[in-house]
């Protein structure tokens, strides 16, 4: 049972893997195969686009949606991710992205407002003043890199259940995808958003989350890999489609779980 | 030469599967995990580079599988489907047919010393391929326990939160890295002697293709 990607609604794939292209280093265009010089039998598999058929990297991919199927049934909504005291705290918390600290997105917090849209009741904006006075949850959490290294961070905010059941979300829907200040988007099934872990996080350490930390809002999913745990949210949909991510569409596990 | 001569007579048939050295399923599973670990290792050593353990170890980029960290991991996590039901395929035939108990047991401290002392005066008799050494029963063993470890630590490593136990049986995602690496190191040590021995003895390496 393998699951086809859906792109959004107007977007062509061959525009959307050419945007993609310029977004990496030029070796690593055609994906996956160079480099693979220490298998000379793999080697003769030679490099392919992204778009053809039966290739090396479209099997790949395939293995991939069947491993994303594999994590979903290993996903127990009721397992929690280890905890740790205030002690074990990484100090400081690396920042971390496709970009440079400086060039993180700088959000006023005062015109700041989280757009809401899809499957739910009630698609009004909320603003900070509003998102701070909706009960406090906290985690001290491992954050994993899909690099391998990992931290542990304090996060408070709202449980994204508690959330989601405010604006009447219809929770029989499949995704809840997420649109970020600096282009970033993410989509995550919606088990995972209903995990009593996984939260609309507003505060870093008992204070309001900096910008190196995604200001005004990051996700923080302490069962998903970090790269699923957008920073600098402005708008949350409830929907039944995949609408994809952007490290995900470059070819990182969709699900990444932990 | 006396053995290819019996072996071609039809009066003696039960002689030709005498002397097969290795049934078809020790070959066929050999390779496939042969495969299996060039993919994972070739991999695994790009996915190290993206962050590493140690700050002197870097794996050339030529000598890596996947071009990226996004290309090893698909790689990485494809086969290890390859690695582990090949590798539960051969274990259960290894045991279910008795191969291991009669080709790896019993290892006798004693008998270890001796070989080892002979290997390394390079004394070491290859004569039948049927029968292992003490060394070889040593490092085959060993090799398989580090196959064990080495899957267990990386499902620990990729499953932290769902197979949390397995995680603290590691000794925390962290310590699990390292396990799960100097396993690796040591499967890759293990197949050095492997390799060059197999090229030194080729009769060895025409006895795990064509079975004898």
């Amino acid at each position: 049972m393998s699951r086809q990607r859906k792109l959004p609604v107007g977007v062509d794939p061959a525009l959307l893997i050419k945007d993609t292209a310029k977004l990496l280093p030029v070796p690593s265009r055609r994906l996956f195969l160079r480099g693979a010089t220490s298998l000379g039998a793999l080697a003769l598999l030679t490099g392919c686009d992204i778009i053809d058929g039966p290739t090396a990297e479209g099997v790949l991919r395939k293995v991939s949606a069947f491993n994303d199927w594999v994590q979903a049934r290993l996903f127990s909504p009721t397992t929690l991710a280890p905890t740790f005291p205030e002690s074990a705290i990484t100090r400081p918390f690396p920042f971390n992205g496709y970009y440079d600290e400086d060039e993180a997105p700088d959000i006023d917090g005062e015109t700041y407002q989280l757009e809401i849209g899809g499957l739910v009741d009630n698609k009004k904006s909320w603003t900070l003043p509003e998102l701070y006075k909706l009960p406090e949850v906290s985690q001290i959490t491992r954050l994993v890199c899909v690099e391998g290294w990992s931290a542990i961070g304090s996060w408070q905010g709202v449980r994204l259940a508690d959330f989601l059941k405010a604006i009447g979300a219809d929770t029989t829907a499949k995704y809840v995808w997420f649109q970020c200040a600096e282009g970033y988007s993410n989509t995550i099934d919606m088990p995972t958003a209903l995990h009593p872990q996984t939260q609309l996080t507003l505060k870093f350490d008992h204070k309001i989350l900096p910008r190196s930390y995604g200001f005004p809002i990051r996700v923080r999913i302490p069962t998903k890999l970090g790269f699923k745990n957008p920073k600098y949210i402005t708008a949350l949909w409830v929907q039944n489609n995949d609408a994809g991510g952007y490290w995900e569409n470059q070819g990182y596990n969709w699900f990444s779980g932990l | 030469m006396a053995i290819e001569a019996t072996t071609n007579s039809p009066f003696v048939p039960d002689a030709a599967a005498a002397v097969v050295v290795h049934p078809l399923w020790v070959r066929i599973t050999h390779w496939v995990n042969a495969l299996a670990m060039a993919i994972m290792i070739g991999s695994g050593w790009q996915i190290y580079d993206a962050s590493p353990l140690f700050r002197f170890i870097e794996f050339p980029h030529q000598i890596a599988l996947g071009n990226w960290l996004a290309g090893a991991l698909l790689w990485h996590f494809a086969a290890m489907w390859l690695l582990v039901v090949n590798g539960i395929v051969y274990v259960t035939l290894g045991i279910a047919t008795g191969r291991f108990r009669r080709k790896l047991f019993p290892i006798r401290v004693g008998d270890v010393v001796r070989d080892l002392a002979a290997a390394l005066r390079g004394q070491l008799a290859h004569d039948d391929l049927a029968a292992y050494n003490a060394v070889q029963k040593l490092l085959y063993v060993g090799v398989l326990l580090a196959g064990v470890v080495i899957v267990l630590s990386g499902l620990s490593i990729w499953k932290p939160v769902q197979f949390k136990w397995l995680t603290v049986l590691f000794g925390g995602y962290n310590t699990a890295r390292f396990v799960h690496f100097f396993a690796m190191a040591s499967i890759v040590a293990f197949l050095t002697v492997h390799v060059v021995l197999a090229i030194i003895v080729p009769k060895s390496l025409r006895a795990m293709i064509v079975g004898r």
